[in-house]
């Protein structure tokens, strides 16, 4: 457990120092942590669990928009972890539930944990069709066409400096509009 | 479109080289944007005491200064801890005794120092209570809403508490303006009306800030 915490903030760490590669092993690392500890809020709140995609989604668009909040002196799991306890309770408040969410429900997860069965998340597709057509479609290759800035550049006739800007303005009004939904 | 979990991880990765501005930027350029806006209330609504170099020798005059200052600074320290998601009150919350202790002390000293001084009441009513408690708010809401706007590039998980705390920063800010156009120097009456004004600006804060702090 303590090992892994190390890990994560070291991979953090690397990732601020503008290593790509660190942060995408990064977030592949702290999602299953995240889903089973989403799904133990929805079991524990009386919903469906496999309902959890939908909450992991939502935490990682926002440890990716406030990561400047986390300082590189400090461990990176409780700072995770109060983003990710923090989206949990707003998702199962929005749909009508209250309940407490235990810290622990997060630290607690063993990397082992077998992989459950998930439904896919609906509400992050469902907001990318409300974008602006420019930041929709700079989104769509990244994401669904798996293409590099480097090729969106090229294939929309951008500066690779405007797809840039063009995607992390689409990842910011996804999170406005998940969070106003 | 469909957007599985991984193919958001692959977007996050690809805009890693975005780098934010620290939540202290955002904070204090939002609170350099509003201060005129709060100058132009106090230079047309209030304006400096006329007797103002007299009074700069009357040290119960410079205490206000150093008391709103206090709460201001201590304010925005911890405000700008509560950005941080997984920040307490813990090991911040004494800050706040610092306005208070000088207030305190003030009050101490001028029982001391002023063998004169006119009766208790009559220095803790003064002259400009009513002033006190509409001005300072006032002053302070343009600053609020600049607060909140520095707070909402951060991450505070405890809203309310973060508003609060913003509602403290702009009232300290707005009671300095304040102070150098009242004319009640005692710190009988600082303990009194701009107690009560900040704390009328922190309840605003405490209002509006898990309505505007959410992310």
């Amino acid at each position: 457990m303590r090992e892994r915490e190390d890990e994560w903030t070291g991979l953090m760490r690397s990732a601020i120092s503008g290593d790509d590669a660190a942060y995408h092993r990064l977030l592949k690392a702290v999602t299953p942590v995240l889903r089973a500890a989403a799904r133990r809020g929805l079991t524990r709140a009386g919903q469906p669990a496999d309902q959890s995609e939908d909450i992991v989604q939502d935490i990682l668009l926002a440890v990716h928009l406030k990561r400047h909040t986390w300082d590189a002196n400090a461990p990176f799991a409780p700072w995770l972890f109060a983003i990710a306890r923090n989206k949990l309770i707003d998702a199962l408040r929005r749909r009508g539930r209250r309940v407490f969410v235990n810290i622990d429900d997060f630290a607690e997860t063993l990397p082992g944990e077998p992989a459950a069965e998930t439904a896919p998340a609906g509400e992050v597709e469902a907001q990318l069709n409300s974008l602006p057509a420019r930041q929709r479609d700079v989104l769509q290759s990244i994401a669904v066409d798996s293409a590099s800035i480097k090729d969106t550049a090229k294939k929309f006739a951008m500066s690779e400096g405007a797809v840039r800007v063009a995607l992390h303005r689409g990842l910011a009004s996804l999170t406005a509009r998940l969070r106003g939904q | 479109m469909r957007m599985e979990t991984d193919q958001l991880i692959r977007t996050l990765a690809a805009d890693n080289a975005h780098r934010a501005r620290p939540v202290g930027f955002v904070l204090a350029l939002a609170l350099l944007l509003a201060a005129p806006v709060s100058i132009v209330i106090f230079m047309t609504e209030l304006g400096v005491r006329p007797d103002v170099m007299t009074a700069m020798r009357n040290p119960f005059f410079d205490l206000k200064f150093v008391v709103t200052l206090a709460l201001a600074i201590s304010a925005i320290a911890i405000s700008l801890h509560l950005s941080r998601p997984e920040a307490s009150l813990r090991g911040w919350a004494w800050l706040l005794l610092i306005p208070i202790a000088l207030l305190v002390a003030g009050i101490g000293g001028e029982m001391m120092m002023m063998p004169q001084r006119p009766p208790m009441m009559t220095r803790m009513i003064g002259r400009n209570a009513w002033n006190c408690l509409t001005s300072i708010p006032l002053m302070a809401l343009p600053l609020l809403a600049a607060a909140l706007i520095g707070l909402r590039h951060g991450a505070p998980t405890r809203p309310a508490l973060a508003g609060a705390l913003a509602g403290l920063l702009s009232a300290g800010l707005a009671a300095t303006l304040y102070a150098s156009h009242c004319t009640d120097d005692s710190p009988l009456f600082v303990a009194t009306w701009y107690t009560i004004a900040a704390a009328l600006v922190a309840a605003i804060g405490a209002l509006a800030g898990p309505r505007v702090l959410r992310f």
